[in-house]
């Protein structure tokens, strides 16, 4: 017999006793643990791609659970209904698609996948992108399938899905090449008008010709013209579809302001005489345009999860019609269909189990971390995955009567409502605008009684040296400082609005599962109950765990070092129930209570605890007794305490809303200090509380993980979504903690009320300099040149202010 | 004479500015700003052969 001593060369899993796969990598037999990651590495030999284990620096998934059935699928992929929504032509033969990588770990599985499909006679092009996981792939459909490629790429050890939303991924990415466009004319030409007004500055201060001045301004004026016919275009389109709608916002000052200057600068540079702004005009356009590149971005990393989501469910089932099993689109399931799920597979509809048994993860959508149990009659979920037996299923919820399709809607309606407080700053400027407008109209009528010579010059200093420039600078500038110094620290915000509520914040709830602890159970206690020593129990209790693909067996082996496995002989796997097998001649049984019965004769008394506590008892039997009681939980983060008690300090009071059980979420509240926690709740059930602490006037931030949490999470003024989470919790979040560490929270709170600070200094600035400057400038004693000066300072002011959020201590209170 | 010479400068610095940015339409074209992270991992792959041969240990030699 073979010791167990080694770990598969390619996906680093545990390799069974009395296997035998082998691959020779540069000369030396590396032992696999199963077939499919056997075949796996061969193919990556054989098409000379042995770099890829040199430069590796994650494990891949294993291939153990790819059947060859998968492949069959595939061939479904090459029907042209199928592909008319996701492969695109660009010329007469030539085919073009996008696909999802599922199992890409590190840099090394991006060069495998491009190197690898590269090589393929017919493949033209194959990129992947290595942030969102997408590859491109473009072929001769002549000389190749579709389906051959994701077959090529499943031989790898990957899973590539076709990623349909193709168009609307087109859209973004033509908006987003547009901005860099914009961005970059308006770089390229204010470092060059700004070159030009420093001599013009310089000029004006120590003598210059005329005939070089004259030069210089009209250098200038060609130079803004990229920025006003080109650049500045999306500012114009604004402002002209608010003035449509009968409603102001920033961009019509802002169009104002730059159309105004503009004119007023060519007039003088045509006429020869009166002060010239290009250079204004051009950092205006500049400065605005960045902030709002910047904030376009932040935003855009979390739309992707969105789409990502359709993941979730598959998009081929096997459906089971007068005995006779066939693979189809989902979208062909109806209403009491009956489709098969195979072990490892998700569940393609919503549906009752019909025949089979088995257990299934849900985690995904109810944030339940254990394998919840299904049997006949059960009810299964679209998206969840069947974890351990082959189940039947009559549909009873398709395509988008699924619970996973609603949980999608709900997002999408609650996203489509735009928070108030968002729009309140654009209403503000719109005021301002009309007063602003007023006050120059005022000016010009003044001058002209007095002296007509000066009206356009006055009325001119007015405009510009009041340009909402440095007010409409103000908020986004303070909002990209802060959010740049939160994304450094693993915070993303995904709304505009995250920053303003998180100042208000006074109270904050947490969802228990996935969110205060792992969302995955961890072996907490081992209690032998014979003379076999816990260390011995725990041996054997991971060996027998090993053939078990349920969750808990993940954690005994976790706890259990590879070389320290013994060989199991006859393994045998009681779905529901438990595992047992043979080690050294001695059957054991491990399991729950109704499984170790079986084995151990009578229960003997110690099978009684509840699993109230939120803890799941596991026992070991041999033939006569029980050897051991392992009490597995669902363990607390280990910042939690510490996050907590930061939030308390700050005066903010912090519930717990659990669906688990009383005595999981007491333990949790207890050893966090927390006196406020509810159990036991479902979905509407945590809406309806958060409800009724907004209707107190409270603000909430809601902290969860689960798709269960995405209707509160949404529900909530403010709501923070764990980045290890489900996505569509993520998706319907205001703030996601990329890096799952709940300190975070508190980082996100503190540094959104320094950034309302902040703009509280910045528009209090900008309105104390517009108050102080606009009587002289309408009393025609400010030049131009200062009007324009001032209002650069202003904005520099204001921009200097914001990019103090980005570094260092915030000075709280 | 100067303003002929200052007339040339800013004759060339529009030249440049307009093939700048031409260079950088193409740039955002061909899809360089899609992908921030992967070119730096990519460049770390050393997947071509070793342009230095290196001296082969021959069997039965030391």
């Amino acid at each position: 017999m073979r010791v167990v001593d080694a770990d598969c060369f390619h996906c680093g899993l545990p390799v069974p006793p009395d296997s035998d796969f082998l691959v020779a990598i540069e000369g030396v037999a590396q032992p696999m643990c199963c077939r499919g990651c056997q075949a796996v590495a061969q193919a990556i030999i054989d098409n000379g791609l042995q770099a890829y284990y040199q430069y590796r620096t994650e494990m891949p998934e294993s291939g153990r659970e790819r059947a060859p059935q998968a492949l069959q699928k595939l061939a479904l992929y090459d029907r042209p209904e199928i592909q008319k929504s996701f492969v695109i032509t660009p010329a007469e033969h030539l085919r073009e698609a996008t696909l999802i990588l599922e199992g890409i770990t590190c840099a090394a599985c991006i060069w495998l996948n491009e190197r690898h499909l590269q090589q393929l006679p017919g493949v033209k092009d194959a990129h992947v992108n290595y942030s969102t996981r997408r590859a491109r792939v473009s072929w001769d459909e002549r000389e190749l399938s579709l389906s051959r490629i994701l077959q090529e790429i499943q031989l790898l050890g990957y899973t590539a899905h076709p990623y349909s939303a193709q168009r609307q991924q087109a859209v973004r990415k033509r908006e987003r090449q547009q901005d860099l466009r914009h961005l970059a004319v308006a770089a390229l030409c204010t470092a060059q008008v700004m070159m030009l007004a420093v001599a013009l500055y310089a000029g004006a201060g120590s003598g210059i010709e005329p005939q070089i001045v004259k030069l210089l301004r009209y250098a200038s004026l060609l130079l803004t013209l990229p920025v006003i016919g080109y650049a500045a275009v999306p500012f114009y389109k604004s402002a002209f579809r608010a003035i449509l709608s009968r409603r102001m916002n920033m961009d019509v000052p802002v169009t104002l302001a730059i159309g105004s200057a503009f004119i007023g600068s060519t007039w003088s540079t045509l006429g020869g005489r009166g002060e010239v702004y290009f250079d204004a005009v051009t950092m205006f356009c500049l400065f605005l345009l960045a902030t709002r590149y910047l904030e376009r971005n932040a935003r855009e990393k979390s739309t992707e999860a969105v789409e990502n989501l359709l993941k979730l469910a598959p998009a081929m089932a096997v459906r089971i019609k007068d005995d006779v099993q066939e693979i189809v689109p989902v979208v062909e399931l109806e209403n009491g269909d009956m489709f098969l799920v195979k072990p490892g597979e998700s569940v393609a509809a919503d549906g009752a189990v019909i025949e089979g048994e088995s257990t299934a993860d849900e985690s995904l959508l109810t944030g339940e971390s254990r394998a919840i149990a299904k049997g006949l009659g059960d009810t299964v979920i679209a998206g969840s995955i069947n974890l351990e037996g082959p189940l039947r299923v009559r549909v009873t919820g398709a395509g988008e009567n699924t619970v996973l399709a609603g949980i999608v809607r709900m997002l999408d309606r609650a996203q489509s409502e735009k928070p108030k407080i968002a729009q309140m700053a654009d209403r503000l400027a719109g005021y301002f605008t009309y007063g602003l407008l007023v006050l120059t109209a005022l000016t010009a009528l003044a001058w002209w009684w007095v002296d007509p010579q000066r009206i356009f010059e006055a009325s001119l200093a007015v405009l510009v040296a009041t340009c909402p420039c440095a007010l409409s600078l103000a908020a986004p500038a303070a909002f990209a400082a802060a959010s740049s110094r939160l994304l450094r620290r693993g915070v993303l915000l995904t709304r505009g609005h995250a920053l303003e509520t998180s100042s208000h914040v006074n109270r904050v709830v947490f969802d228990k599962t996935g969110t205060l602890t792992y969302g995955k159970p961890c072996l907490q206690k081992t209690e032998p109950l014979a003379e076999v020593d816990a260390d011995r129990c725990l041996a054997i209790a991971a060996s027998l765990e090993q053939a078990s693909e349920h969750p808990l067996a993940a954690s005994f082996l976790a706890m259990v070092d590879q070389d320290r496995l013994l060989t199991v002989e006859q393994p045998q796997n009681t779905p529901g129930k438990g595992v047992n097998g043979v080690i050294g001649g001695i059957r054991y049984a491990l399991g729950n209570r109704a499984h170790s019965p079986l084995i151990c004769g009578n229960g003997n008394g110690n099978g009684a605890a509840a699993d109230d506590d939120g803890v799941t008892d596991v026992w070991l039997c041999d033939e006569r007794r029980v050897l051991a009681k392992f009490s597995l939980s669902d363990a607390l983060r280990p910042e939690a305490v510490a996050a907590v008690r930061a939030l308390r300090a700050h005066g903010l009071m912090v519930t717990i809303l659990s669906g688990d059980s009383k005595g999981a979420v007491s333990h949790i509240a207890h050893r966090l200090g927390v006196e406020d926690y509810y159990w036991g709740m479902r979905p509407e059930d945590k809406l309806a509380a958060l409800k009724k602490m907004q209707c107190q006037g409270e603000v909430a931030a809601m902290v969860g993980d689960g798709v269960n949490d995405a209707p509160v999470l949404a529900g909530s003024q403010l709501s923070i979504a764990m980045g290890g989470g489900a996505e569509v919790a993520r998706a319907s979040s205001d703030i996601v903690l990329l890096t799952q560490r709940l300190g975070e929270v508190w980082q996100a709170l503190e540094t959104g009320r320094a950034s309302i600070r902040i703009m509280h200094q910045n528009f209090m600035w900008a309105v104390a300099y517009n108050m102080i400057v606009v009587p002289f400038a309408a009393l025609g004693m400010v030049p131009p040149w200062l009007a324009a000066l001032g209002m650069s300072v202003s904005s520099l002011v204001v921009v200097t202010n914001a990019l103090r959020l980005r570094e260092g201590k915030l000075d709280d209170d | 004479m100067p303003i002929m010479v200052l007339g040339y400068l800013l004759g060339l610095a529009l030249f440049v500015v307009i093939a700048l940015g031409l260079g950088f339409f193409w740039a955002v074209k061909s899809g360089q700003f899609e992908d921030m992270e992967g070119p730096a991992q990519r460049m770390l792959m050393d997947d071509d052969d070793p342009m230095i041969p290196r001296r082969k240990l021959k069997q039965g030699e030391d």
